[in-house]
């Protein structure tokens, strides 16, 4: 743990620290209360093991909601109904996903935590899609106390419902897991009789037809169940009159089994069961990994479920009754407390309400409703609490449209694996014809020989290096790139990344981060600099209002008294005996603007917040958006790999220009809508560049799917996640370099395996066709050139190479970007290459 | 060497039963996480006093 660090969420330590506990007998400092509480209480339950196993720094608590009645109404029958379950024994299941589960680490926190409550019989935690599952018996415990203590650990809970495509991936998931163990052990059984067999161990002809028989026995089942995919790919592809991988595998696999069961009746000839069995076991196993990863992309990405709240607050004849959002009806009264998310569609009733929208706009800034207006579903009340009539719910909300069109979009299949099904399908064709050709010159040579060697000639040909060499980079290089905060959820995009020249990027909320923070601090009193921010972070503590986040959490013993907001213009408050104001220069001066006004410029890119006492003004707080994480190391380390980086903002040019410069990036736009984002991709693509461009809000989605590959914000709207092709989930942009190096290194392992595929075909082809290879060497050869395709891909897996790191060969491009930054990139770095 | 007549069905016998306990164990979702299980056993700490609840 690095000095200057919050113990628990590794955000930087504000000046003094005034958070602190002893952790595992070492004194430990946090960035703020919540930190510390959840801290304190990991250690007072003898869970700190946690904090050894973790993989990195833990989501800071400070967003957590403890306050007990935030989870009652989960106690509610008609809420549970969406996600709990009832045993017959009277105990109950809930599903869950939680917030903040980084690692395995996590999920055994949890499960150890939750475990030992009186009244948990079970707690289940998956760290890769956050998904829990929690049961417990109604008599002993509610739910609502389970979901409060997740809270306190630092894990928001949101109810689960599963949606029809992860219930089909579970299935999917279990099916295909019987199917390769069932081929696995028959496979084994079957090798082993078949060893005896061409050992000819025994020569009594009554032994060797009892194998034979045997294994016809063994053989079976593996062949139509664990094989039935294949007949069925193959019966599908034949049905719409093409030619896929799986044709010939199915032929291949139900000739060894027809002719072998035929050879074990009639008593002549020889049995392939071996060669049937390890030719479907082999090709399980790379299946199955292959659907591992889609199913892990899936999940990553599949949780819209956690924007809608599922509490909602109704107005029944001036009574306030906490409901499910489910039990809304149009024409119901609602009324949503500050910082929570309107659960609804609705006309707003009151005055006039402040709304933050960014779930669909992306950027996170309040916007002013008044009386009669829309609020829209997933939007966050701001600084009042604020009513509306309902006008429409659930899936007939704007953002459940958006979020079906999205949907629509998202399943398209790429081009690219059009492309390779199409060439498959060709090879195919021509190892039929080869096949039939073969098989028409041995049976005019040597007839009995004939269909053994048309086998090996199937077998041996079988295109599967060559269509898993693909697939398996693919997924490897993908999982490796999830794990280090990289997404990928369209198979062709690391294709793309892996030849752009140009990286186009947005900036607010891209190179920039929403959450603002304390740019400068100016002084004008006897009060120093560290005097003013303890006031102000004491004030500003107690508000909800989005600036207030800017300021750090306050130090212990200093607490405003008689805090009083006035909306749309600051806080008044006691602090240490003495009235403070802070806010507006209108509103901390009063009329009499002119005093304070020759303070500071507001700017184009900042806010300003003034503090006064009762002397007047002491410091004027500049406020500004803060560099995202290892912006800068990644622009030069990107810079280093070779591309050219350019932002196209909607932003004003003054603003623009500082950052561009700030990052030595050459290349920028400002003011740009939309259509001129679009215009400029497209101008860039038509000089035969590759673009990827990165962007945040659902503002941004036309350019992101304009572009040859479209990178989203991890932080953003989950709608622009949803249409683009790659997702940061981590908050530093250092994963965006390393990601371009993997796909690189992707591409480099698909051209190394396809090279071999067609290689060993080159080879094999004339040995099976001349009859020098008997179906099980084919088998064993095709299983080895398999194995070994795969093993290459499996490369990809290992943490990044010290040579394909970012900032790698780019040290001396760190000019502009400060300590903390490449301390934040070398951090990143560090912790994807440790083994 | 009659022996084996017996054997083999014998363990064809075994393997039923191995595919239809892994069947069950698919089927209770024991393999639906793969990843915590490993971690679990490494993690489990004794040393510590028994959590209280709160």
């Amino acid at each position: 743990m690095n000095v200057g660090q919050c113990f628990h969420c590794d955000a930087p330590l504000p000046a003094t620290v005034d958070h602190v506990a002893v952790v595992d007998g070492q004194q430990r400092s946090f960035c703020g209360p919540d930190c510390q509480q959840v801290a304190e209480l990991i250690a007072k339950r003898g869970l700190t093991g946690f904090y050894q196993f973790r993989d990195g720094p833990t989501e800071s608590a400070a967003s957590r909601d403890t306050r007990t009645g935030r989870w009652a109404s989960y106690d509610r029958a008609a809420l549970q109904r969406e996600f709990v379950t009832t045993d017959a024994d009277g105990s109950k299941n809930a599903q869950l996903l939680l917030q903040g589960v980084r690692c395995a680490a996590c999920s055994w926190l949890i499960e150890n935590a939750l475990g030992s409550t009186a009244g948990v019989q079970a707690v289940r935690v998956d760290p890769v899609t956050t998904r829990t599952s929690l049961s417990w018996n109604p008599r002993k415990v509610q739910l609502s106390e389970l979901l409060q203590q997740l809270a306190r650990l630092g894990y928001t809970p949101f109810p689960y419902t599963e949606d029809a495509t992860e219930q089909a991936a579970t299935v999917e998931r279990r099916v295909a897991l019987k199917r390769l163990i069932l081929a696995g052990l028959g496979m084994m059984q079957v090798m082993s009789f078949a060893v005896a067999l061409y050992m000819g161990a025994w020569r009594d002809a009554e032994i060797e037809e009892f194998l034979r028989l045997i294994s016809l026995v063994v053989a079976t089942p593996v062949v139509f169940y664990s094989g039935a995919p294949f007949f069925v790919g193959a019966w599908h592809r034949l049905r719409a009159r093409s030619l896929g991988m799986d044709v010939p595998v199915a032929l291949a696999i139900c000739g060894a089994w027809a002719a072998s069961v035929w050879n074990t009746f009639t008593g002549g000839g020889e049995v392939y069961f071996d060669s049937a069995t390890m030719f479907v076991f082999f090709l399980s196993a790379a299946r199955f990994l292959e659907m591992a990863g889609r199913h892990r992309a899936l999940s990553l990405t599949g949780a819209l479920a956690r924007h809608l709240p599922r509490v909602a607050t109704r107005l029944v004849d001036g009574q306030l009754q906490e409901v499910g959002v489910i039990e809304l009806r149009p024409g119901d009264r609602v009324l949503v407390q500050p910082g929570r998310a309107v659960p609804a569609d609705g006309v707003l009733e009151t005055t006039a309400a402040h709304v933050d929208e960014s779930l669909l706009t992306g950027e996170s800034r309040s916007i002013e409703k008044q009386c009669g207006e829309t609020v829209v579903a997933g939007s966050i009340a701001q600084t009042e609490a604020l009513q509306f009539t309902v006008t429409r719910v659930g899936a007939d909300t704007v953002m459940a449209q958006i979020a079906r069109l999205v949907g629509d979009a998202g399943s398209r299949k790429p081009k690219l694996v059009e492309v390779a099904d199409r060439i498959a399908g060709y090879f195919v064709g021509a190892v039929l014809i080869a096949a039939l050709i073969v098989g028409v010159i041995w049976w005019q040579l040597a007839p009995e020989r004939a269909f053994e060697v048309v086998l090996a000639v199937l077998v041996v040909t079988c295109p599967c290096a060559l269509a898993l060499a693909t697939p398996a980079a693919f997924t490897v290089a993908s999982s490796a790139l999830a794990r280090a905060g990289f997404m990928v959820r369209r198979a062709g995009a690391l294709q793309v990344l892996a030849q752009v020249t140009d990286v186009v990027f947005d900036k607010t909320g891209t190179l920039t981060s929403h959450a603002a923070g304390i740019e400068s601090i100016q002084t004008t009193g006897e009060l120093d600099e560290q005097a003013c921010l303890s006031i102000a972070a004491a004030l500003e503590a107690q508000s909800e209002h989005p600036l207030a986040r800017a300021f750090p959490a306050p130090r212990q013993g200093l607490t405003a008294a008689d805090v009083r907001a006035v909306p749309g213009a600051g806080l008044t408050g006691r602090v240490n005996g003495q009235v403070w104001r802070i806010g507006s220069l209108e509103f901390v001066t009063g009329p009499d603007v002119d005093a304070a006004a020759a303070l500071g410029d507001e700017g184009e890119d900042a806010r300003l917040v003034y503090l006064a006492g009762e002397a007047g003004v002491v410091a004027v707080f500049r406020i500004a958006e803060q560099l995202r994480d290892g912006s800068a190391a990644a622009v030069a380390a990107l810079g280093g790999l070779g591309l050219r980086n350019r932002i196209a903002s909607g932003d004003r040019a003054g603003p623009v220009k500082s950052l561009a410069t700030r990052l030595g990036i050459e290349r920028w736009r400002a003011g740009m809508k939309p259509d001129d984002k679009l215009a400029y991709v497209k101008a860039l693509q038509d000089q035969n560049h590759i673009v990827a461009m990165l962007g945040d809000g659902i503002n941004d989605s036309p350019v992101l799917a304009g572009a040859d590959v479209s990178i989203a914000m991890g932080s953003g709207t989950s709608l622009a996640q949803h249409s683009a092709d790659c997702v940061l989930m981590s908050t530093s942009l250092a994963s965006l370099p390393a990601a371009i190096s993997k796909a690189r290194a992707t591409m480099r392992v698909v051209r190394q395996n396809l090279a071999w595929a067609v290689g060993y075909n080159l080879v094999a082809l004339p040995l099976a066709a001349t009859g020098v290879l008997a179906p099980w060497m084919a088998a064993l050869g095709m299983s080895a050139s398999s194995l070994l395709v795969t093993a290459n891909a499996l490369r990809l897996g290992r943490r990044s190479q010290p040579t394909t790191t970012p900032g790698a060969g780019s040290e001396s491009r760190h000019v502009d970007s400060t300590p903390r930054e490449q301390a934040a990139c070398c951090k990143k770095t560090a912790g994807v290459a440790a083994p | 060497m009659n022996i084996i007549f017996y054997l083999i069905p014998l363990g064809l016998v075994l393997l039923a039963v191995a595919v239809a306990a892994f069947f069950w164990a698919v089927r209770s979702g024991q393999f639906d996480d793969l990843e915590t299980p490993a971690y679990r056993v490494l993690m489990d700490d004794d040393s510590k006093p028994p959590p209280d609840a709160d």
